[in-house]
């Protein structure tokens, strides 16, 4: 008996310590992902930068929220209800030209053709006292009102959505977003609410 | 005919066990690929408002975070009541968020610095005004991709 073969290992104990580490990863696990609103910070501002253009009051829909969480929209007190519908409104393209609305530009853009683009800019401004909930709740109704736009806009002239535009042809996805761009700015925030 | 023979003392055969490795492997690997390890542990109390246009943070190693919220129960003795900035593992104060982020920076490889990112963990209940002081300190590191972290609702 000179060659004899080593015995095989026993492999009964592997499903104890598949189970072991299966517990503990199963213990360990998060499952959430992390999402969130993807926002871009302007750049610091040099200290001698020049004075920016003034921008036509009609192509503005200012949205100012106070420390008590109210909104004032264009001067007259708004709801956070309609804001989404309003916003909507207030960047679709009106063609002829329409002084309640913001002025359009006739541009050239591929896939598109000639598209009447609107030049309206949202500006939010928020207080120090604003809490965190109402900004992103309003942050979420202009991102929202700016998808909803693209997405009517996608389906009018590719048969799709954005979100499945933006997945199946770029370039198509590019020029949705050039005819209506994400208009919002942020203002420097305001104490116009006293202290916090 | 003895095909069909009748053997009443034979009862059912033991269910061959050899395959349950292989189910309990498939779980674990599923499991191992899905995880998310946490890396810090939270010492201000966050709570994520809900939005509906939101986008996932795809790759971790360049996504730094800032948590701000109210220092958790066991350590509200100490810290009060009022909003905090947590960087890392521990409270920190406005002022440390540029060197927090220059430090972040520094361990992400040189061509994909641009693709930085930083997600704002922030209670729904803080406001804004310290959100905002560290947000015009990102601006002043040049850390001008943010991510408002949320949980995501059903769009209506």
């Amino acid at each position: 008996m000179a060659a004899r073969e080593t015995p095989e290992v026993s492999a009964g104990s592997m499903a104890d310590i598949a189970f072991l580490l299966l517990i503990f990863f199963l213990v360990t696990t998060t499952m959430d992902v992390d999402s969130g609103i993807v926002r871009k910070l302007p750049p610091p501002l040099p200290p001698d930068m020049p004075k920016p253009p003034e921008v036509i009051k009609r192509n503005v829909y200012q949205v100012l929220i106070n420390s008590s969480d109210k909104l004032l929209i264009n001067k007259k007190p708004g709801s956070l209800a309609d804001l989404r519908r309003d916003v909507k409104e207030f960047l679709t393209p009106h063609f002829p030209d329409n002084p309640n609305f913001p002025e359009t530009k006739v541009e050239d853009i591929d896939f598109i053709g000639t598209y009447n683009k609107s030049k309206g800019i949202v500006s939010m401004q928020n207080d120090r006292g604003t809490s965190y909930s109402t900004y992103i709740y309003v942050q979420n109704e202009l991102a929202a009102a700016v998808r909803e736009l693209r997405d009517e806009l996608a389906k009018q002239y590719f048969g799709m959505d954005f979100k499945t535009l933006l997945e199946t042809d770029k370039d198509k996805a590019k020029a949705i977003q050039k005819a209506i761009p994400m208009a919002i700015s942020e203002a420097e925030p305001a104490n116009f609410g006293g202290n916090q | 005919m003895g095909k069909f023979r009748k053997d009443g003392k034979k009862g059912l055969p033991p269910i061959s066990t050899a395959s349950l490795p292989d189910i309990i492997f498939m779980l674990l690997f599923f499991f191992m690929v899905a995880t998310v390890m946490r890396e810090v542990t939270l010492v201000v109390s966050v709570k994520s408002p809900e939005a509906s246009e939101v986008q996932k943070l795809e790759d971790k190693s360049l996504v730094s975070f800032v948590y701000i919220g109210k220092p958790t129960k066991a350590l509200k003795a100490k810290w009060g009541e009022s909003d905090r900035i947590q960087l890392n593992d521990a409270f920190a104060e406005v002022e440390e968020i540029q060197s927090y982020i220059y430090e972040k920076v520094e361990k992400i490889a040189e061509y994909k610095r641009k693709k930085h990112i930083v997600s704002m963990k922030v209670d729904e209940e803080a406001k804004m005004g310290l959100v905002t002081d560290v947000k015009q300190e990102l601006r002043k590191a040049n850390a001008l991709k943010i991510n408002y972290s949320t949980r995501k609702i059903v769009a209506k």
